[in-house]
């Protein structure tokens, strides 16, 4: 079912030293109830040439950390108020927004979910990819534009030379969020934030993207942060998964064994609900009930209020993160004594 | 109310179209009159208009002096007890002359606007409800009238029939009525689209009375916005002509010849163009903060006279 | 882009035909005999006679309009009852004032409206998105005769600073052309930079809000060239239209803003021919004005072009 066997013959975990370190990471909104928490004390790495899956509802705050690496959770409201982001020797969170700029498009590039409306409308696809490459590099408007047409060129838009001089709205949905990661790759990032880059596309364009990103990955060696809600997107190219559930980390594992065997009742749930190939007709189970408000978060474990497998001790206090071996933890009181598994 | 008598008797479909229309519409105008008393510097403005409005009515009653009275042994005078705003080169008290004013000058702008109602509305209501090629012809009429400034046009025509406030208020008129043209063409296209008015054509109902019953009440609320806009304008429009001395004749006051006459005293008198100014001035604001209101009110975006 | 232009110019013909014809109109609504009317104080039989011949009223109204517009293409708009120069040369000779005088005003109302609006967008809900917008509801209220009289009274007469009356035609002395034309551009240009800055806010804090923006933050792009750049050409379409709208109503200004600062351009070339009843001169006015609005529409249309490549390809 998963082409990622196919892919990287070499077993994941990947062993590369990480190029992001993200440490007990906090992000508050502020709203009409006051400050509301959204991000919470979310640690994670992303080691040299692997893509990392950052996984969960809407609402569990997955976006909201990718926007924070690149300092672009809109203040006001938001506000990182503690942790640290790690990168190339320096703390993200410590730096200038001059600094940050300096970064953004350049050493971390970031692509979104609607490339429909992600690209202006009133430039031509060329002149937004050379914009980034002098705001970076320095050169002048025909290098540029050469680079321009050279990253469209790689990620397979056809005739790309000409094609520079093309207005997003002469492309197609599927070419516009190539023209988005070819934007982001003109500078040679180290680490792409690919934000729901498949969610608004059909499923062949889908599929199509998802390979581009994988033969990128292997091409340049770039790190990849994939937000997504979609467990097939994991599936297909992500080497270790985060899972986050109401602005926590609620699980962490290598894709193979998250798949293969759950450890967290939230995992469980998110794979159940995942369309299955061959099993058509069979009704898709989702987790019932919602994520909560960040003002009112559920005292205990935060997930308890959905959980099928909930204990009143799990009511009485917040869950703590544990570590069951390598590369692996989960947010659960039980995990010693559930078996939980993808199928029902 | 009269359009129910052409339902048929029991005809529960039809008939709820209009009855829950009519529940919906005394629910909405609850709720805009609310939003409007909220809406401080709007009910301030109505305020201002409101006073004007009734002091320049009653001008002769309650202006301290006659409308021609003169004062020669306080000429040009500053704000004293005897003449509060002063007076002009002829001892005239400018209080006085201002109020008097207020009757011709507001009169005009009602004129005006008159005018360019009764034009534009009735044929924005044909071209909107009938579409197709009457609505072709109708808007284009307009362009063509849209291309005139308002201001030369009201001067051509005032080369043409000679000096005269009344002829020059209803140029004014003709060339804003393009303005509610369109406002009314828009408005009723889309209350043209609604459920009811199907309903309504399809048992027979006349056009007319369509019109008058149902169509004309939904678009009042998009026509009293750009009518208290287009009030202010006509306001500006009247000054400005009585100013150039092409609206109305001396000695009749108006606040834009009062102002004239106040601007040839720039250097030595210059509160004579202060007043008439402030005055005229206040009035277009508060015209326009009114507008504002009603739109604000109304809770929809209404675009602003173009 | 210069095809779009050319289809735009040639549906503006008809539009400028029927124009034309009301123009030409203008003097059925001269009460009585226009010839008499026309021929002066007292006028003897001859006189109306001569007045006659010159309107060619002796002739069917369609064959004098198709006399007219005939020559009006080919630059000729009759003689002032007047003056008897060519109503053409009367006009030529003072559309440089009064083109200076439009064109000032709407670079000022530009550059105050879009920078005002610019910055109150940038920062809705703060104490200068709410004093610009105060400003900008005083601003389209302020009657622009007024805030001229104003003008002349702060800067010419109690702080000498520019001169109030008068014109110095721009090839003669850039630097007085500048400061004859400042007080009168302001005056005229303050209400449209309010609206233009009304309609600047509104738009730029709506595109202010979209994924693009947000594209070219996440490409390292400076608050400044975002704004200038990403968000000031989508957010333009609306603001162009107001522009066209009020460029078109300020040409009926100059009327006013012309006589308050005795400037020699059109407006008061109209102005005068009302007083003397000089009627070929009013229609040449009506109708140069009427054409210029006409131009301004059609620069408005193919701008539209240029800042939302969409429009272009329809």
């Amino acid at each position: 079912m998963s082409r990622h066997d196919a892919i990287s013959p070499a077993p994941a975990p990947r062993t590369g030293d990480p190029v992001l370190e993200i440490d007990d990471l906090r992000v508050d909104f502020a709203t009409d109830h006051g400050w509301a928490n959204v991000v919470n004390g979310v640690s994670f790495d992303i080691r040299e040439g692997e893509i990392l899956g950052l996984v969960g509802e809407s609402g569990s705050g997955k976006t909201v950390t990718g926007l924070s690496v690149l300092g672009l959770i809109p203040r006001p409201p938001g506000r990182i108020s503690g942790g640290s982001i790690r990168f190339g020797g320096r703390d993200l969170t410590q730096l200038r927004e001059r600094e940050l700029r300096d970064i953004r498009g350049s050493e971390i590039a970031m692509i979104f979910q609607e490339p429909m409306t992600s690209l202006n409308p009133a430039f031509t696809i060329g002149d937004q990819i050379a914009e980034t490459v002098r705001r970076h590099r320095g050169v002048n408007r025909k290098a540029a534009m050469a680079r321009a047409a050279e990253v469209l060129d790689l990620v397979g838009i056809p005739n790309a030379a000409r094609r520079v001089n093309d207005y997003p709205h002469e492309f197609s949905g599927g070419m516009r969020q190539r023209a988005m990661i070819a934007m982001a790759l003109s500078c040679e990032p180290k680490l792409l934030l690919a934000d729901e880059p498949t969610t608004a596309l059909d499923v062949t364009i889908q599929a199509q993207i998802l390979e581009l990103l994988l033969d990128l990955r292997d091409r340049t060696g770039m790190s990849i942060l994939m937000v997504t809600h979609d467990l097939g997107v994991v599936a297909e190219i992500c080497d270790r998964v985060v899972v986050m559930y109401a602005g926590e980390v609620v699980e962490r594992a290598p894709v193979g064994p998250l798949f293969d065997a759950p450890r967290n009742p939230y995992t469980e749930g998110l794979l159940r609900s995942m369309p299955q190939i061959g099993s058509a007709g069979g009704r898709l189970a989702s987790i019932p009930g919602r994520t909560p408000e960040p003002w009112r978060m559920p005292p205990g474990c935060r997930f308890a209020p959905r959980c099928p497998y909930v204990q009143p001790e799990c009511e009485a206090a917040p869950t703590p993160l544990e570590s069951l071996g390598p590369d692996r933890m989960t947010r659960c009181r039980r995990a010693g004594e559930l078996e939980l598994s993808k199928t029902p | 109310m009269s359009g129910e008598a052409t339902l048929p008797p029991g005809g529960a479909a039809p008939a709820a179209g209009p009855a829950a229309d009519e529940t919906e519409r005394a629910g909405a105008s609850r709720r805009f009159i609310r939003r409007f008393a909220s809406n401080r510097l709007a009910v301030g403005a109505l305020a201002v208009l409101t006073v004007m409005i009734a002091a320049s009515a009653l001008a002769p009653w309650i202006a301290p002096y006659r409308m021609d009275a003169i004062d020669m042994a306080h000429r040009l005078s500053g704000p004293t007890a005897l003449h509060w705003l002063g007076t002009d080169s002829l001892g005239r008290d400018t209080l006085t002359r201002l109020l008097w004013g207020g009757r011709t000058s507001l009169s005009a702008a009602v004129l005006a606007v008159t005018v360019a109602t009764v034009i534009g509305v009735p044929f924005g209501l044909i071209a909107g409800y009938f579409g197709g090629r009457i609505d072709w012809l109708l808007s284009r009429a307009a362009d063509v009238l849209m291309t005139f400034p308002p201001l030369i046009l009201a001067i051509a025509i005032i080369a043409a029939t000679g000096p005269g406030l009344i002829t020059a208020m209803t140029a004014i008129g003709v060339v804003y009525a393009p303005r509610l043209f369109r406002v009314t063409r828009g408005a009723t296209l889309s209350v043209r689209a609604e459920t009811y008015i199907e309903a309504s054509v399809s048992i027979g109902s006349p056009a007319h009375r369509i019109i008058a019953t149902r169509v004309l009440p939904n678009i009042l609320s998009p026509l009293l916005v750009q009518i208290s806009l287009m009030l202010a304008a006509a306001l500006l429009a009247e000054a400005a002509l009585s100013l150039l001395g092409l609206g109305v004749v001396p000695p009749t006051p108006s606040w834009g010849n009062i102002l004239g006459r106040g601007f040839l005293e720039i250097r030595s008198t210059p509160q004579l163009m202060i007043w008439p100014g402030l005055t005229i001035a206040l009035a277009t604001l508060s015209f326009n903060l009114l507008g504002d209101g009603l739109r604000d009110a109304l809770g929809r975006e209404i675009r602003k006279g173009d | 882009m210069l095809g779009f232009f050319l289809r735009r110019v040639l549906t503006a013909i008809p539009l400028l035909a029927v124009v034309s014809f009301l123009v030409f109109s203008l003097i059925l609504l001269v009460p009585g005999d226009p010839a008499v009317s026309l021929a002066g104080q007292n006028p003897t039989p001859e006189q109306i006679a001569a007045m006659r011949e010159q309107l060619g009223l002796n002739d069917p109204f369609l064959l004098r309009y198709g006399r007219w517009a005939l020559a009006a293409i080919q630059g000729d708009l009759g003689r002032s009852l007047f003056t008897s120069q060519t109503v053409w040369a009367d006009i030529t000779a003072r559309m440089p004032t009064t083109l200076s005088l439009v064109a000032l005003s709407m670079v000022i109302a530009l550059i105050i409206g879009v920078t005002v609006g610019a910055v109150a967008g940038l920062r809705p809900g703060t104490l200068i998105d709410r004093a610009a917008t105060v400003a900008a509801s005083v601003g389209v209220a302020l009657p622009y005769f007024w805030t001229g009289m104003l003008l002349i009274l702060l800067l010419a007469i109690k702080y000498p600073l520019l001169p109030s009356v008068g014109y110095t035609p721009l090839t003669e002395d850039p630097v007085e052309w500048l400061r004859h034309l400042t007080l009168p551009a302001l005056a005229l240009g303050l209400a449209p930079a309010a609206i233009i800055a009304r309609q600047t806010r509104a738009a730029l804090s709506t595109v202010m809000g979209e994924d693009y923006v947000r594209t070219a933050r996440a490409k390292g792009m400076s608050p400044l060239r975002i704004v200038g750049k990403h968000a000031l050409k989508n957010a333009a379409v609306p603001v162009v239209t107001v522009f066209g709208i009020e460029a078109s109503r300020l040409i009926g200004g100059t009327v006013v803003i012309e006589q308050v600062f005795a400037l020699p351009g059109i407006g008061q070339l109209a102005y005068q021919a009302v007083f003397s009843s000089d009627f070929p001169v009013v229609q040449g006015v009506v109708l140069v004005t009427a054409a210029m609005v006409i131009f301004i529409n059609i620069v408005v249309d193919v701008s539209y072009g240029y800042f939302n490549p969409r429009i272009r390809q329809s």
